[in-house]
């Protein structure tokens, strides 16, 4: 059966904070989804295969790989993407960190690193040089070596311990 | 868990050997000569990388835009008898299906050395993975449907898989033709001092052969104290720029406007208008941000498939390859080596006698240019008396390779360095200590008629040998290794660029250099905003539009910082020269009385104006804008070549478990003699992203062919290096002694450190259990049965 003989799929997902209903192909994958139905196009893709990193997004606040799900499996559910870790005035401390670490030199990997340091720390901020390496064993980076990937996550968390603590 | 350490340090220490001075410094305190360069600064890139707005070929599209998806060979070698496309046409939203027989009006060959490379199979296919067929459709999702119904018929002709098959006397062809000569006239100039070109009048499977000496070799053998042999493979790689080729063409009648992940959109652009014969002015090629080039973007990749299919059609077409397509599209060029090296008894080299062959797939692409490179590296930075080099870059049935960090210098660096440290071990001296016999001094030549080297070597190594030994382990299966490597860098030195300065001051810098990741958009920023003495802020970088921008020849050879910033920085004084004109024009004076500084003009009895009012004072009406052109030619500084040496300089201690055979990195030291590090961050991470991409050759990559496909052709079985990988210890070293032709004394940097990295692996791991390895990546597998000597046919 051709693709357009398909039952379109109506579904609703809140993206970056913002209600978007659309009508989709049940074949429709999440990041073509957000790249070419929305123009959300900071979310990359490369591997096709999980392996690589670069398509991950949030939902509920949980890293997935956009790659390789479908956008009808986000209906009802709450996607962040790149686009939605600044507040549009000032970024968010992991992408200060980023740029000032050189933690990135083409970009290309860096919203799935983003987004996975992103989960990393939200899930818990405590954490050690260790583990910040085993949590971004799963993304590729070709250009950087991730010496400064790792040491701009490390001063992220180390920022917000501190915070914490003079919030104590 | 041992805990990561960070060590990022520029050395300071005593220059020695040529009696310049050691411009090492902290990156806090730079030095108050300039006020810009020098200082790591925010790349501008990188906040607009991180907030996902950055721009690349994969996020344009244009209005009434078809999709792409071509139909590729599943034969090594065949004649295609014939291509049914009706049942793919037949589909809901199918535009067309463009074959070979469309292309009959076209030039529809291309190849920038060689003209061989087919646009889509052209009677016959040459390797697994050959474009034969385009089939457009108004969504990507159709084109792919499309794509599986289109039927291709063949007639299997026999294939040669592996360099040495097809060596074999009698071997079947992958071209039995011969094609025009070098399309790229620069090329013969790129290799003149590399020997005589031998191309034979009978057709074989050689695409390329060169040949390289000097002296007596065979006298210096006989008179040797020692000769060590040895033979290594450098394996067969992939580059992985994250983001895969891709390119969206528009042919219409205005000409052909391409936007794509090229490095050198230039030499893109020459290609396009030969295959339609449109003039240059009509083809108007654009590279946004790339992910990624690793030198795996350097000339025609995809571009003319999108520009045939948007011809064919008369719409706008975008083709973007998957990451499997993009193997299939370019790789890496293996190594096959085997050298020779007479000694006397105090471990100086008398002679160095090699042959290299490499496989270059089914295309020539820049494979006779790697390999020539290879062979002018493979020696190494050593006076070498007398020598004897052969390469052969050998067609194949397989992949096309081309380009890729480090040039051909991996390939050859491996069997050079390992057969130096066999030496020093036979003879009882240490691996440093032959190096430092052998190395050539600041000034002496590498190559004869050359560029003596513009480095110093010997304290480099001195310096990365320090670090390993300091923080060396002293426990069992435990070792260090390290190598030295330099690199004929830079390319051919055509270089432009144009500055306009606007009337508020500020100034826009056109260059066609491409961003791929590298920091040429912040680094040529920096270079203009010290020379107009103005803040970095006020100045916006445009670059690779070949509609817009200045000439660049290419975007590879680390030519970048060198002959795109000695363009800027006379672009740079030729706009202050005019802007001086004007002034004194404008002060009735002599323009002896008027000078430059930072941000104005200054005249006769403490007339000051900015550069912004010089513009609209001397226009008259609130208006305006002063260009200043600059142009490099192989002429002045950059006459004699190369333009700048690029070197190597790595270490690593590494860690090996005899009972699994894995290799456990506790220690990588580089540096990089950079003559002037116009922004030390980037350099550094230029340098550990080099040194990591070498691991990646070292310990684990390897593109394995299996029957006519590759075995794995996906990144779940081609790994690369991940972040538990890293190294324990990170020392990345710079050496700044202001020795390089380029801005403030500038050399080009970010392969450098990838081209020892094998043989410095490797030599640690012979050093850990005993054995000498012979071939890379050293797997798990074959470190163990290295360890306990059972051979790989076990």
């Amino acid at each position: 059966m051709a693709a357009d003989q398909l039952a379109q799929v109506e579904i609703s997902v809140e993206v970056n904070g913002t209600v978007v209903e659309r009508v989709v192909e049940p074949r429709t994958l999440l990041v073509d989804f957000l790249r070419e139905d929305l123009g959300l196009t900071g979310t990359k893709q490369s591997c096709l295969l999980e392996v690589c990193g670069v398509c991950t997004v949030l939902v509920d606040g949980r890293p997935v790989s956009s790659c390789t799900s479908l956008a009808v499996d986000a209906d009802g559910h709450k996607v962040t993407t790149v686009e939605g870790l600044s507040d549009g005035k000032t970024m968010h401390p992991l992408q200060e960190s980023f740029v000032d670490n050189h933690a990135l030199q083409c970009g290309f990997c860096t919203p799935g690193f983003l987004m996975m340091s992103k989960a990393l720390l939200d899930e818990s901020p405590d954490v050690d040089r260790e583990e910040i390496v085993e949590y971004l064993d799963g993304n590729i980076c070709r250009c950087t070596g991730y010496q400064p990937i790792v040491q701009a996550v490390e001063q992220v968390a180390a920022q917000m311990r501190q915070e914490r603590e003079v919030a104590r | 868990m041992t805990a990561h350490e960070t060590e990022q340090a520029t050395q300071h220490g005593p220059g020695a050997g040529h009696g310049t001075a050691f411009w090492g410094r902290a990156h806090e305190a730079p030095s108050e000569e300039f006020r810009t360069v020098g200082r790591s600064v925010r790349r501008r890139d990188l906040v607009e990388k991180v907030l996902g707005t950055a721009k690349y070929t994969v996020d344009v599209t244009m209005p009434g835009m078809l999709h792409a998806r071509v139909v590729r060979s599943d034969r090594a070698h065949a004649k295609i008898l014939n291509i049914e496309t009706s049942k793919a046409l037949s589909q809901p939203d199918v535009v067309a299906v463009v074959t070979a027989d469309d292309l009959v009006h076209l030039r529809a060959r291309f190849g920038h050395i060689i003209s061989d490379h087919f646009i889509l199979g052209t009677g016959k296919v040459r390797y697994f993975g050959e474009p034969v067929a385009i089939v457009l459709a108004e969504s990507r999702a159709a084109a792919y449907d499309a794509a599986e119904l289109v039927d291709v018929s063949y007639e299997d002709l026999p294939a040669v898989m592996t360099a040495a098959e097809a060596l074999v006397k009698d071997a079947p062809l992958v071209h039995d033709v011969l094609y025009d000569a070098t399309a790229d006239a620069t090329f013969k100039e790129l290799t003149e001092s590399e020997g005589e070109e031998d191309e034979g009048p009978h057709l074989t499977n050689v695409a390329h052969e060169v040949t390289i000496g000097w002296g007596d070799v065979d006298e210096a053998f006989a008179n040797a104290h020692l000769v060590v042999e040895t033979e290594t493979h450098y394996p067969m790689l992939y580059g992985y720029a994250m983001e895969p080729y891709n390119a969206v063409a528009s042919y219409n009648e205005t000409g052909l406007t391409v936007i794509t992940t090229a490095q050198h959109p230039y030499m893109v652009r020459d290609d396009l208008a030969r295959i339609f014969d449109l003039p240059l002015a009509k083809v108007r090629v654009q590279a946004p941000y790339l992910g990624g080039g690793y030198g795996t973007k350097s000339y025609t990749k995809v571009e003319p498939l999108a520009a045939v299919a948007s011809w064919v059609v008369g719409r706008p077409v975008k083709l973007m390859l998957t990451v499997d397509e993009a193997i299939y599209t370019t790789r890496v060029d293996d190594g096959q080596m085997r050298m020779r090296t007479a000694f006397d008894a105090e471990g100086r080299i008398l002679a160095r006698d090699y042959e290299l062959v490499m496989d270059s797939g089914a295309y020539a692409d820049n494979s006779p240019l790697v390999l020539a490179k290879s062979v002018n590296r493979a020696f190494g930075p050593y006076r070498v008396p007398a020598l004897r080099g052969r390469g052969r870059s050998v067609y194949t049935n397989t992949s096309p390779a081309s380009s890729y960090r480090g040039f051909g210098a991996p390939q050859g660096n491996l069997c050079g360095e390992t057969n130096l440290d066999q030496a020093a071990d036979q003879l009882g001296i240490s691996r440093r200590e032959i190096r430092r016999r052998n190395l050539v001094k600041w000034g002496e030549e590498i190559l004869p008629k050359n560029r003596g080297i513009d480095a110093d070597l010997i304290a480099d190594l001195d310096m990365v040998v320090d670090s390993l030994e300091r923080d060396r382990k002293d426990e069992p299966y435990y070792g260090i290794g390290f190598g030295t490597a330099a690199s004929d860098a830079g390319a051919y030195p055509i270089s432009t660029a144009q500055v306009k300065v606007e009337t508020d001051g500020s100034v826009i810098v056109l260059s066609g250099s491409t961003e791929m990741g590298q920091g040429s958009t912040s680094l040529l920023a920096q270079v203009a905003a010290e020379e107009f003495g103005i803040d970095i802020h006020k100045v916006s970088v445009i670059q690779s539009d070949t509609g817009a921008v200045a000439y660049e020849r290419t975007t590879g050879a680390s030519r970048t910082t060198t002959l795109a910033g000695l363009a800027l920085v006379r672009a740079c004084a030729d706009a202050r020269t005019k802007l001086r004109e004007m002034a004194a024009e404008l002060w009735s004076c002599d323009v002896s009385e008027v000078s430059d500084g930072p941000g104005v003009v200054n005249g006769p009895e403490g007339k000051s104006l900015d550069l912004g009012k010089v513009v609209t004072r001397w226009f008259g009406g609130s208006a305006g804008e002063v260009t200043g052109v600059g142009l490099v030619r192989r002429e002045g500084v950059t006459k004699e070549m190369p333009p700048f040496w690029e070197t190597g300089m790595v270490g690593v201690g590494v860690k090996v478990d005899v009972e699994t055979g894995q290799i456990t990195l506790d220690q990588l030291v580089t540096c990089a003699d950079v003559g002037f590090a116009i922004n030390p961050q980037a350099v550094e991470a230029q340098d550990l992203g080099a040194a990591t991409q070498g691991l990646g050759g070292a310990l684990f990559e390897e593109l394995v062919y299996d029957g006519p496909q590759l075995a794995n052709a996906n990144v779940v079985d081609y790994r690369v290096p991940r972040a538990g990988d890293m190294a324990r210890k990170i020392d990345l070293l710079l050496a700044e002694r202001r020795d390089g032709v380029g801005p403030y004394g500038a050399k080009g940097a970010g392969e450098g450190q990838l081209n020892p990295v094998g043989g410095a692996v490797a030599s640690a791991v012979a050093q850990a259990i005993g054995r000498w390895p012979s071939r890379l990546p050293l797997t798990p597998e074959r470190v163990w049965r290295l360890a306990n000597n059972i051979s790989d046919d076990d």
